[in-house]
C-alpha cells in the first residue's frame, strides 16, 4: 500500500468516525401537529422553540413524531417507542416520568368588552352573559372551569367548544368573543394568552379565582417535560438543562404571552 | 321470524344456507336453519380451512356468504377479502383496499374495529373507519360507488355494519364522547345518494319527528324535546351516535335501532333527559320518519349507550302472540318491548345492578340509584354494571325452536376511586380514575340463555373473561360463541352443556355464522383476532400496570396478555 493510499485510509477512518459521530444522538419529541400556540408541524409553537433549544444543548438532532395529543396519546407515541420526550405535560401526569416543572399557569377568564374585570364565578354579571368553555370529551369528565360553571348554576348560558373541530378550541373561543357570539370564555392559560394577546383589540385576561366549593379540581397546573417511566437518565439531563437555560425558556414563554402563576399572581397583559 | 326477505323482488328463504348480513336476517336472530351439526355429532367438528388476515387489531366482523363466495371485512385498514368456496381451501378471489385515511385511527375510541359487510342484489356494502360507505360489485370486487358521510376532523368515525332495507343502505356514526352529534343516514343502494338523515338530537325536523310520531310514554310527546331536554345549544354536540345494530320488521315496515350515550358534557352541565340519546327508535325506512322512541337511560350517567341489538320475535304472552323486541341493554336490564307501540312489557336485570332500582312499567322510567351517581370529588364504589354495561356491542342470538335468547355478556363493576391529572390536546384537567373488576359473583363473563316468557335465565355458563364475541344458534340446537382467551365453543342450546371447543390463535371477538357450502355441507365460520374495548390491552399493547387504561377496562383484563396474542385469523369448521 502506498503512503498516499495509506493516508487516504487514515483520513477516511478519521472522517468516517467523525461523521458517524456527528449526529451523536437523536432528541425524539412526541408532539401535536396542530395545537397552536404550543406545537405545530411547521415548528412555530413555543414547545417547538423549547425543543430546539434543548436539542442544541444536548448536541442532538431534533426529530419529531407528530400525533394529536388525544385519548391514548402516550401509548400511541412514547408507548410504541417512536419518541422519547413530551415538551409540556402536567407535572402530575402519571403515565410518564416528569422533570421539574418549568412553568405554572392557570385557567383564565378571557373577557370581551361586555365582561370586563370578571375573575370569579360569583360575579353577579355572569348570569346574563354568554360563556364559552373547553370540553375535553373523555369519560364524562370536564375541565375545572366546566365543573365550576355547573356548580355555580351556569348551565343555560354556557357554550361548549370540543377538542375536535376546525383549529384549536381556544382559538375558536377567542374568535367567538371577537365576533360577538360570546361575552367571555374560560380557557387554559397558555392557549388563552396567545390568542387573546393577538386579537385586535387584545382581549382582557384574568386568572380564575376558584370558587370555594370546587376544591378537588385545581385551576392551576405545573407543566413539566415528560419522558418514559423509568428513563431517569434522560429526566436528569433535562432537569439540568431546564435549570441552566431557565432564563431563555422564560423568554420564549413570555414571547408567547403565557400567563404565569409561578412568577406573579397578575396575568398579562 | 326466520324468513329473510332480500331486496329488489328476489325473495328467498333464509335456510338456503347463505348468510347475507351480520345478524343473518332482518329480525337479527343469528339463527341458522341448518341442522346437520347437532349435539350428538358436534364433538366431531374439524377445521376445514383457515386464513390469516395479517391485521393485528380487533376482528369483530361476521363473515358474509352468498352463492359460493365468502366476504370478510377487516378492522382498519378495512380490506375486503372474497373467498371462492368452490375451490379447495377456498382460494382468494379478490381483495379490495378502500385506502381509508390513516388519521381515522386516532379518532376511534376503542380499537379500530369493523362489524361487517352486508350483501344485497349483487352488491356488497361496507363502511370504512374514515366515514365512507362503499358499494362493490359482489362478483368482481369492482367499486360501484362511495359516499363520505362524516368528518374525522370533528371526531366522527364509522365502525358499524350497514343494513340494506327497501333499496336503502342504512349507516350510523361513532364518536359520541368526542362531541359528535349522532345520526342515521339512508343511502340509495343503487347510487350512494343520501335519501334521508335522522339526527339523534336537535329540533324535530332534524330528528325526523312529525305527524307519524306516536311514542308510548307521555314524557316523549312534546315538541322539540331533542332541544328542550338540553341546555341551549348543548344538543348540537350531544352524542347519541348510532354505532350498533339495526333490525327491520317488513310487516310493520319499521326499522329499530339504538342511540348512544349523551356527550361530551359532564352530566352536571347537561341537566335534562338529553333526548334522544341512550334509547330505541322505530322509524319508517322509506322516509326516516320516527314512529316511536323509548329512552332506556334518560340523562345517562354511566356511559350506558343503548346501541345493543333489537331481536324481533313473536312471543306467546298472556294467551296471545305479541310482536316484541328483545333487548339486553347496557344498563343491565333485559327488555321485552311491544314493537308495535314501544311499550315496555317487562324489564328484568340479567346482571348485578346497583346503579338503578328497576324500571317502572307504568312510566317506563329507569329508577336511578342516586348513591351511584358520579360527582366531582366523590368516591363512588361498586358501580354495577360498569361502563361497558351488562352487555356491550356483542350481539345475541334467538332460536325460534327453544324460544331462548343466547346472550354473550360481561359481569363487571367499577369504582371511581381517585382523581388523576389528565391531558387532552394541550388542556390539563382532573378526571375520575375508573377501575373495573368482576362483580361479586367473581366471574367476569358469561354466555347465558334467557327465557323471555318466564323472565329468567334458563342457564348460564361462567367465563373467566368478558364474552366479547357474537352468538350463533342453529336448527341443530347448537349454540356457538368465542372467548377472549381464544376458545371457540359449541354448547347444547337446550341446557348449555359444553359439547366442543377449539383453541384459536388469538382471542375471539367476532360473530360466528353457519352456512351451506357448495358441497351441500354445513359449515361454521368465525374470525379470531383479539381487540375491541375489552381486548385493547392486547391489540393496543396497553400497559397492564395502568389499570385505568382503556377507560378503566385494563384493570379487569390484566391477565389477558398472558392468555392470548393478537392477529386476525379466519376459521371455518365442518363435520368429517
Amino acid at each position: 500500500m502506498s503512503s498516499a493510499s495509506r493516508s487516504a485510509v487514515l483520513v477516511c477512518a478519521w472522517l468516517c468516525i467523525a461523521s458517524a459521530a456527528l449526529p451523536a444522538r437523536d432528541f425524539r419529541v412526541c408532539a401535536d401537529p396542530d395545537n397552536a400556540p404550543l406545537s405545530r408541524e411547521d415548528e412555530t409553537g413555543f414547545e417547538n422553540r423549547i425543543a430546539r433549544l434543548v436539542a442544541a444543548e444536548l448536541g442532538a438532532e431534533l426529530r419529531y413524531e407528530w400525533l394529536p395529543l388525544r385519548r391514548g396519546f402516550v401509548r400511541k407515541t412514547m408507548g410504541s417507542g417512536s419518541c422519547d420526550v413530551f415538551i409540556g405535560v402536567p407535572k402530575h401526569l402519571s403515565s410518564v416520568l416528569t422533570t421539574r416543572a418549568y412553568y405554572r399557569s392557570s385557567y383564565v377568564f378571557v373577557n370581551g368588552p361586555s365582561a370586563r374585570g370578571i375573575d370569579t364565578f360569583d360575579d353577579a354579571r355572569l348570569m346574563a352573559l354568554r360563556i364559552g368553555v373547553q370540553l375535553v370529551g373523555q369519560d364524562l369528565a370536564a375541565t375545572p372551569a366546566g365543573y365550576a360553571l355547573a356548580a355555580t348554576g351556569h348551565v343555560d348560558n354556557v357554550r361548549g367548544f370540543t377538542v375536535y373541530g376546525d383549529g384549536p378550541a381556544a382559538e375558536r373561543e377567542v374568535d367567538a368573543i371577537r365576533n360577538g357570539a360570546l361575552d367571555l370564555a374560560l380557557v387554559w392559560g397558555p392557549q388563552a394568552g396567545y390568542f387573546a394577546a393577538r386579537a385586535t383589540p387584545p382581549l382582557e385576561l384574568r386568572i380564575v379565582r376558584p370558587p370555594a366549593s370546587i376544591v378537588t379540581a385545581p385551576f392551576e397546573f405545573d407543566i413539566a417535560m415528560g419522558v418514559r417511566r423509568g428513563d431517569v437518565a434522560l429526566r436528569d439531563e433535562l432537569d439540568a438543562i431546564l435549570d441552566r437555560r431557565r432564563d431563555d425558556i422564560d423568554a420564549i414563554l413570555s414571547q408567547f404571552s403565557v400567563p404565569r402563576t409561578d412568577l406573579s399572581r397578575r396575568a398579562s397583559p | 321470524m326466520v324468513v329473510a326477505i332480500l331486496l329488489g323482488g328476489s325473495v328467498r328463504a333464509a335456510d338456503d344456507g347463505d348468510w347475507t348480513m351480520p345478524a343473518h336476517d332482518y329480525a337479527s336472530t343469528r339463527y341458522s336453519a341448518l341442522a346437520e351439526v347437532t349435539p350428538a355429532n358436534v364433538a366431531q367438528l374439524k377445521l376445514a380451512w383457515s386464513f390469516s388476515t395479517s391485521i393485528d387489531k380487533g376482528h369483530e366482523a361476521a363473515p358474509i356468504v352468498v352463492g359460493g363466495t365468502m366476504y370478510v371485512v377487516t378492522p382498519y385498514p378495512n380490506h375486503v377479502i372474497a373467498f371462492d368456496l368452490t375451490k379447495p381451501g377456498a382460494s382468494v378471489k379478490w381483495t379490495f383496499d378502500p385506502k381509508a385515511n390513516p388519521k381515522a385511527q386516532g379518532v376511534a375510541c376503542c380499537d379500530v374495529v369493523n362489524r361487517g359487510a352486508v350483501y344485497a342484489d349483487g352488491r356488497l356494502f361496507f363502511n370504512a373507519l374514515d366515514n365512507q360507505t362503499i358499494a362493490l360489485d359482489a362478483v368482481s370486487g369492482k367499486e360501484l360507488w362511495r359516499t363520505k358521510l362524516g368528518d374525522i376532523a370533528v371526531g366522527q368515525s364509522i365502525t358499524m355494519a350497514p343494513i340494506v332495507v327497501k333499496g336503502k343502505v342504512l349507516v350510523g356514526n361513532s364518536g359520541g364522547e368526542l362531541g359528535v352529534r349522532g345520526w342515521l343516514v339512508a343511502l340509495d343502494a343503487a347510487t350512494g345518494t343520501e335519501a334521508w338523515r335522522a339526527y339523534s338530537t336537535g329540533p324535530d325536523k332534524d330528528v325526523l319527528i312529525g305527524a307519524a310520531f306516536k311514542p308510548f310514554y307521555p314524557d316523549d310527546r312534546a315538541a322539540d324535546l331533542g332541544v328542550k331536554t338540553w341546555p341551549p345549544d348543548a344538543w348540537r354536540i350531544g352524542g347519541g351516535t348510532v354505532w350498533g345494530w339495526i333490525s327491520y320488521d317488513p310487516e310493520l315496515d319499521l326499522i329499530y335501532y339504538g342511540t348512544g350515550n349523551p356527550g361530551p358534557w359532564n352530566p352536571e352541565q347537561r341537566p335534562g333527559a338529553n333526548k334522544w340519546t341512550s334509547g330505541i327508535f322505530a322509524r319508517r325506512p322509506d322516509t326516516g320518519d320516527a314512529v316511536w322512541f323509548y329512552q332506556t337511560s334518560p340523562h345517562d350517567l354511566h356511559d350506558y349507550d343503548s346501541v345493543n341489538e333489537s331481536v324481533l320475535a313473536d312471543l306467546p304472552l298472556d294467551g296471545k302472540t305479541v310482536k316484541v323486541l328483545l333487548r339486553p341493554d347496557r344498563n343491565g336490564y333485559l327488555y321485552v318491548i311491544d314493537r308495535v307501540t314501544g311499550r315496555v312489557l317487562s324489564a328484568d336485570p340479567f346482571v348485578h345492578v346497583t346503579t338503578s332500582f328497576g324500571v317502572d312499567l307504568e312510566t317506563g322510567a329507569l329508577r336511578y340509584n342516586p348513591a351511584k351517581a358520579p360527582a366531582l370529588g366523590k368516591v363512588v364504589r361498586e358501580v354495577c354494571p360498569a361502563s361497558p354495561g351488562g352487555k356491550d356491542w356483542q350481539p345475541s342470538a334467538w332460536s325460534p325452536r327453544t324460544k331462548l335468547l343466547y346472550v354473550p355478556h360481561q359481569n363487571l363493576c367499577q369504582d371511581s376511586v381517585a382523581y388523576e391529572t389528565s391531558y387532552i390536546a394541550g388542556t390539563p384537567y382532573v378526571g375520575a380514575d375508573a377501575k373495573m373488576y368482576a362483580d361479586p359473583a367473581g366471574q367476569r363473563g358469561a354466555f347465558m340463555a334467557w327465557d323471555p316468557i318466564a323472565h329468567r335465565k334458563a342457564w348460564s355458563i361462567a367465563e373467566h373473561f368478558p364474552v366479547w364475541s357474537g352468538a350463533l344458534v342453529t336448527a341443530g340446537d347448537v349454540a356457538f360463541y368465542g372467548t377472549l382467551d381464544g376458545w371457540f365453543k359449541a354448547v347444547d342450546a337446550k341446557n348449555g352443556n359444553a359439547l366442543w371447543r377449539f383453541k384459536t390463535s388469538s382471542g375471539v371477538i367476532g360473530q360466528p355464522i353457519a352456512y351451506r357450502g357448495p358441497d351441500g355441507r354445513q359449515y361454521i365460520a368465525v374470525l379470531a383476532g383479539v381487540g375491541g374495548w375489552a381486548g385493547a390491552v392486547v391489540s393496543g399493547d396497553l400497559d397492564t400496570r395502568d389499570g385505568t387504561a382503556a377507560a378503566g377496562f385494563v384493570n379487569a383484563m390484566k391477565d389477558l396478555p398472558d392468555a392470548t396474542r393478537k392477529g386476525g385469523m379466519l376459521y371455518v369448521f365442518r363435520l368429517p
